[in-house]
């Protein structure tokens, strides 16, 4: 189908945009990539009065060195500038690693780091390891800005705390602790296609290879990222085994998350799928963290 | 309807100026205003792959862009790429190794694989598959797709003709 009539606008700079929607509210839909927003249009399950078209503000694309030792990402740089760039391989290596499975190349020609993270759909990989790496957004309308932790900004399918009059314009990441490992692990039916489960994990080890502290972040089995609270409290201070490490995946798949059934996999499959990989992605995050 | 915008955009080294309505597709603005139908809609939503073309080098699903946002950009589509007298390479190498049967998708593959041999002249056939899987093809199994993949590298380090 073809996407329904809409008013364009076609801001030069951020205050131009930011100013648009103040006006116009709700009525209003920022494109960035358009890698979600224009099939939802073509399949006119969006029907937006008013499009602002963030395209041509060419200074939210950046990627630059953050305070000691992390990375800004800027929203609108596109998945496939951030696959290449060598500051994210260096100091976000999760950021890194989980660009290629990001849709397809063409998907990531045009799309946008920010736009994937604004869009929140919970099978979304930047989404679940912006909780993981405990990643901060700043968001600007006219008047002011706020940072919002990754933890906080999602709240439901394609839901966060964006206002209407809101912009996401940053991305941040803090520096990667001392003896710390990470690791995504995914199952899709195709390769680049949605996740049936993915997880992304963040593993601190202490001095003596005892677990310090991890993060395991889910997508694709809830309306968000699902974070395994109880499954990281089976594993703090304790000694990294293989035992360990599948208990907590047991925990994980069966009382952290609540998967649903849909026409590509049973809730029963995900739970089995969500405990194999969080175990893998275990022992490749500890793995890592040893150096 | 909504107002037309103009727009000017290279497209195969040539400068068109139209004026266009915002929600036209690029992919139909290609097809239907600019006449070239060598760039092929297939679903529609960024799935199959078939409308790929190169903007401003890079691969792009031309049915999740609007006409109007290629304003001041280069657009390569598939007529841009070679004739029928003088065969780009890797048109050639499909010819050659039956790397299309019905030949819908083909041209989106090929607009897929240009920057892709650009960028790894020497690729394992992990690496072609990883490539073209934003590409679907109904016929071939793909096998002879990458074949001609594997064909149009070769062939691009020592040049056969020409």
């Amino acid at each position: 189908m073809k996407p329904p009539p809409f008013e364009y606008y076609n801001p030069q700079s951020l205050d131009e945009a930011l100013s648009h929607l103040a006006e116009h509210g709700y009525d209003a839909k920022i494109l960035a990539g358009g890698q979600s927003l224009v099939p939802m249009l073509n399949f006119r399950l969006a029907q937006p009065a008013i499009l602002v078209d963030l395209n041509n503000i060419t200074d939210l694309a950046y990627i630059q060195n953050g305070d000691s030792g992390g990375v800004q990402i800027g929203a609108m740089t596109r998945h496939a500038q951030v696959e290449r760039d060598p500051i994210v391989a260096d100091r976000a290596p999760l950021i890194h690693e989980t660009m290629p499975m990001i849709a397809t190349t063409q998907i990531r020609s045009r799309g946008t780091f920010g736009g994937s993270i604004a869009h929140a759909d919970p099978s979304a990989e930047l989404v679940a390891i912006s909780v993981a790496l405990e990643g901060k957004f700043r968001l600007r309308s006219q008047s002011g800005e706020r940072e919002v932790p990754a933890a906080d900004f999602f709240l439901g399918m394609f839901t966060t705390q964006l206002e209407p009059e809101e912009i996401l314009v940053e991305t941040s990441f803090p520096t990667k602790p001392a003896r710390t490992g990470w690791a995504i692990k995914e199952i899709a039916r195709r390769p680049h296609d949605f996740a049936l489960v993915g997880v992304a994990t963040v593993v601190s080890l202490h001095a003596d290879d005892r677990i310090q502290n991890s993060r395991i972040v889910f997508l694709s089995v809830g309306d968000g990222p699902v974070v395994a609270e109880k499954a990281a409290e089976t594993l703090r201070d304790q000694s990294p085994s293989p035992e360990l490490l599948r208990a907590a995946a047991e925990t994980a798949a069966v009382e952290d998350i609540d998967p649903s059934n849909d026409i590509h996999a049973s809730a029963e499959f995900r739970r089995h799928l969500a405990k194999v990989l969080t175990r893998q992605a275990l022992e490749t995050a500890i793995e890592r963290a040893k150096g | 309807m909504s107002d037309l915008y103009q727009l000017t955009v290279s497209i195969n080294d040539t400068e068109y100026q139209r004026s266009v309505e915002p929600r036209l597709l690029l992919s139909d603005f290609l097809r239907h205003d600019i006449g070239l139908s060598g760039t092929h809609v297939g679903c529609e939503h960024g799935v199959c792959g078939a409308c790929t073309v190169l903007f401003d080098g890079q691969p792009i699903r031309s049915c999740l862009m609007f006409a109007i946002q290629a304003d001041g950009h280069e657009i390569l589509t598939v007529e841009g790429l070679g004739t029928p007298d003088d065969l780009h390479v890797i048109q050639e190498a499909f010819w050659e190794a039956h790397g299309l049967q019905c030949g819908f998708c083909t041209p989106g593959f090929l607009m897929t694989l240009v920057p892709f041999l650009e960028e790894n002249p020497d690729p394992d056939e992990a690496e072609i598959r990883h490539a073209i899987s934003g590409n679907i093809c109904r016929c071939t199994g793909y096998q002879n797709i990458v074949e001609a993949v594997k064909l149009a590298a070769e062939n691009m380090k020592t040049p056969t003709r020409g």
